[in-house]
């Protein structure tokens, strides 16, 4: 069994972002990188179906520059097998990062895809959903349980949805994107760290793979969310009621 | 002994300039370096900070749970190599991890003293068979280490020990009586380092598991800080030690002794910048959050000064930890070994003895003024438990006092430069005898015009090294060897060496920074701000040492060569304190702002 797992470099949760001062992207000046925390929820739980299982190939992915190389090492010390860096230096929006996705998945004929339901950068949550249909398989999104059936031909998947765990079975191959709840990923040893640079680590342009993952979408300005303001203390619950009637005006 | 290349020898940044290409930053370290130091960052996360109640109250068993774990994640066995189960890594490695377990008060002190003083005397002075024996224990966590040399009676006069230790008739067995204290980790403990007199006279290193009969500690000692760390006394009656398990030779033990504390001082300097690092956090933090007069107090610039004075120190003396451990690094890989002991040690645990005993004088008081000022920042709320700032105070004052008191540690520095010299190991009267011939001869002195915005802070410290061989010279002169006796000057000299080599180490790496990482803005700031502030602590050093010495016209011909050496035009202190405190505010870190162009 072989399962892909991307991974995308994603400026690490604990940094403190700071919007350039023309609005046109990230400062990325002085900030830590880390595997987007979904894609690492997606390895850890290929990690372990194969302790499960034993005997399986988990091949991590990634698209950019040399520096995702790094993400792709934390992959490796986690315990994945194999690594392909996907080189490019332009910057892609999900559909291109599906259709790149669907490029590697057709080279290394995967039994299915784990991966992160979203990146924590720009949260767009449709990757996942897009090398689905391009591949023309089978989807469960939002996935908080995870279990192989079935000679291991079909995965049943809980999925968080808004009314509750939504139970699905998606036959393999499928693409499974990942939710917070499935699992908490291990910690990167120092044995693992250091096993990791000896494990495969493959690089291949963009254009070797023959596809045209052109990004339709720009990201015209970016912009930090207004600060809260500070509330209001009322004293008695007619106070209250008074004033979600006329101030807020929402009752 | 080989000739090692002069920036590889102890001491031998007083006497030449350090091409910046020869010293390591923190800025090289790799992508797996910083992996395994991100490692340790999580596992104090999610670990200890989410445990930290329960192990300040020491939760029955939950320290050595936590530790065991720290364990499997290959945090404790680092510096062990492979064939032993540890991982093999450098210094230059391990002080990443280091500075991230030490963060937090006690966890640190318990893998501190295992993974320094329990572990490295058996991996440095023990035979092949006691380290099959015991070492990979060690390093996997399997067991705990602990080392004990202080006694009720004997702690900076650690020899003065009265434990003694007496050869059973039938030879098989030595007997251990006497009565260790502030020994680290022995609840804990599997395996004790225990140093007792043969036949009352010669100190001797033994291997003390904690089940041999005649071992027990006391009760657990009620601290000030460091609360989740085990403090007991090591009680030994008639302990049984097989004879397999003398440490080293009979009468050999002050060589493993002093040795193994070089390197606890380096390692408590580095575990102590972690800690600091971990406070500026907490303190920038806070700042930022806490308004007064309608906006954060970080916009205030005596607020702005401590935040910035927190994190110049803070570079300083992570320069000077960095550039020691890749030095220890490189005469370890010389793999020349020092023949005093049988069998030999490597003499990378001596080479820089002094430069063990200036990290940990330096950044014992870093800690302690970073958590003092984190402390301030808070205002009353830092007064309470409720933050951890108090906390971090009374954790932080130990390492003044443990791996030799900062007193102690400064009567070591210029004692150890004395020492080397009577070894020939050291040109000191040669380096004083030049010096001070040249500050007779009032020749233009080194000229800074011209450089770079580095350039003049190369200058002062070039001027501070004839400083400190000029008072030593003039010292020696008039106490000869009962210099020794004359503590007060004595330390005077080691404040003086002290800003030499952290604000050096600090100006080589803003150098080396500039040239790879761009415009590093702020490394500069971060060198200069450190520079300008020893001028006035090397001077007035300096002239009290003086002062102590000579007297009158002679006296005031040795301030006048004081003030001709520490020439410096002030810096606008006040702005590069504002410009760091305003960026570190804005990328939220210490790293990030070391990092950030």
């Amino acid at each position: 069994m072989k399962i892909l797992v991307p991974l995308k470099r994603v400026p690490d949760p604990d940094t403190k972002i700071r919007i350039q001062s023309d609005g046109s992207g990230i400062d990325l000046d002085g900030v830590k990188f880390a595997v987007n925390p979904f894609d690492a929820i997606a390895l850890e739980e290929a990690l372990r179906i194969e302790e499960k299982l034993g005997e399986i190939e988990i091949v991590v992915v990634s698209i950019g520059g040399d520096e995702c190389v790094e993400q792709l090492r934390v992959g490796l010390a986690m315990g994945a097998d194999r690594a392909v860096l996907v080189k490019t230096s332009e910057s892609s929006d999900s559909l291109a990062i599906a259709k790149i996705l669907a490029a590697v998945y057709q080279r290394e004929q995967p039994d299915f895809v784990l991966m992160g339901k979203q990146a924590i950068d720009d949260d767009s949550n449709q990757a996942g959903q897009m090398l689905a249909a391009l591949l023309g398989v089978g989807q469960a999104t939002f996935v908080s349980k995870l279990e192989l059936i079935e000679n291991n031909t079909k995965a049943r998947c809980g999925r968080e949805t808004d009314a509750g765990i939504e139970t699905v079975t998606v036959k393999l191959p499928a693409i499974l994107t990942t939710d917070l709840r499935l699992n908490e990923p291990r910690y990167v040893s120092l044995p693992g760290i250091m096993k990791a640079k000896k494990k495969p680590l493959e690089e291949i342009e963009l254009a070797s793979l023959g596809v045209a993952a052109v990004s339709r979408t720009k990201v015209l300005k970016l912009e930090a969310p207004p600060k809260r303001k500070a509330g209001v203390r009322v004293k008695t619950v007619d106070e209250l009621v008074d004033k979600l009637k006329h101030d807020a005006k929402v009752i | 002994m080989k000739e090692l290349p002069a920036h590889l020898t102890g001491g031998n940044f007083l006497l030449t300039e350090t091409d910046p290409g020869l010293v390591f930053t923190p800025e090289e370290l790799s992508a797996e370096q910083r992996l395994m130091a991100a490692t340790a960052e999580k596992f104090m996360e999610k670990e200890i900070l989410a445990n930290l109640d329960a192990l300040e109250h020491q939760a029955d068993g939950l320290m050595p749970k936590l530790f065991r774990k720290a364990g499997e994640l290959g945090l404790l066995g680092m510096g062990v190599p492979a064939e032993y189960d540890g991982l093999g890594l450098d210094r230059a490695t391990t002080v990443g991890v280091e500075e991230q377990l030490t963060r937090l008060g006690g966890f640190g002190v318990t893998c501190g003293a295992h993974c320094g003083i329990g572990t490295q005397p058996l991996q440095y002075f023990g035979t092949e068979a006691q380290k099959k024996k015991y070492l990979g224990k060690l390093a996997t966590g399997e067991w705990i280490g602990a080392y004990a040399l202080s006694e009720a009676g004997s702690g900076s006069d650690a020899l003065g020990l009265r434990t003694k230790a007496t050869l059973s008739p039938d030879g098989k067995h030595y007997l251990l009586n006497g009565t260790k204290m502030w020994i680290s980790n022995a609840a804990w403990a599997d395996l004790f380092t225990i140093f007792a007199k043969v036949d009352g006279q010669q100190v001797t290193a033994f291997l003390v598991e904690k089940t041999f009969p005649g071992v027990s500690t006391g009760k657990e000692e009620h601290k000030l800080g460091i609360k989740s760390s085990s403090t007991r006394r090591v009680i030994l009656e008639d302990a049984q030690v097989p004879v397999e398990n003398l440490l080293g030779e009979v009468g050999k033990g002050a060589y493993i002794a002093f040795n193994i504390l070089n390197l606890g001082r380096y390692k408590l300097g580095a575990g102590a910048i972690g800690a600091a690092k971990e406070s500026l956090k907490v303190a920038t933090r806070y700042a930022q959050e806490r308004q007064q007069f309608g906006r954060p107090i970080a916009s205030f610039g005596l607020i702005q000064q401590k935040l910035a004075q927190m994190a110049i120190n803070i570079f300083a003396a992570e320069s000077a930890i960095y550039r020691t451990a890749a030095n220890m690094d490189a005469v370890a890989a010389t793999g020349e070994m020092m023949d005093s002991t049988n069998p030999p040690f490597p003499r990378a645990l001596d080479e820089f003895a002094l430069e063990c005993s200036v990290l940990k004088v330096a950044c014992s008081e870093i800690l302690d003024d970073v958590a003092d000022e984190t402390l301030q920042i808070h205002g009353g709320y830092g007064y309470t438990e409720e933050f951890s700032a108090a906390r971090t105070c009374r954790d932080s004052r130990i390492n003044r006092i443990f791996e030799g008191t900062n007193e102690i540690n400064r009567l070591f520095i210029p004692g150890l430069l004395m020492r080397r010299a009577q070894r020939g190991r050291f040109p000191l009267v040669a380096a004083i005898t030049k010096v001070t011939k040249e500050l007779l001869d009032p020749a233009p002195l080194e000229d800074s015009s011209g450089g770079d915005e580095l350039a003049p802070a190369q200058a002062l410290l070039v001027n501070a090294k004839k400083l400190a061989l000029f008072v030593s010279g003039v010292a020696f002169q008039k106490f000869g060897e009962k210099l020794a006796d004359e503590q007060e000057v004595v330390g005077h000299l080691s404040d003086i060496i002290i800003d030499i080599y952290l604000g050096e180490s600090a100006v080589l790496r803003a150098r080396k920074g500039r040239k790879s990482a761009g415009s590093a803005a702020a490394l500069s700031d971060l060198a200069l701000g450190f520079v300008n502030d020893a001028v006035g602590r090397m001077e007035l050093h300096a002239r009290h040492a003086l002062a102590a010495v000579s007297q009158g016209d002679e006296l005031r011909a040795q301030l006048g060569i004081v003030r001709r050496l520490m020439r410096w035009t002030p810096l606008n202190g006040v702005a590069l304190q504002r410009r760091l405190a305003k960026r570190l505010c804005e990328v939220g870190s210490y790293p990030a702002l070391v990092a950030s162009k």
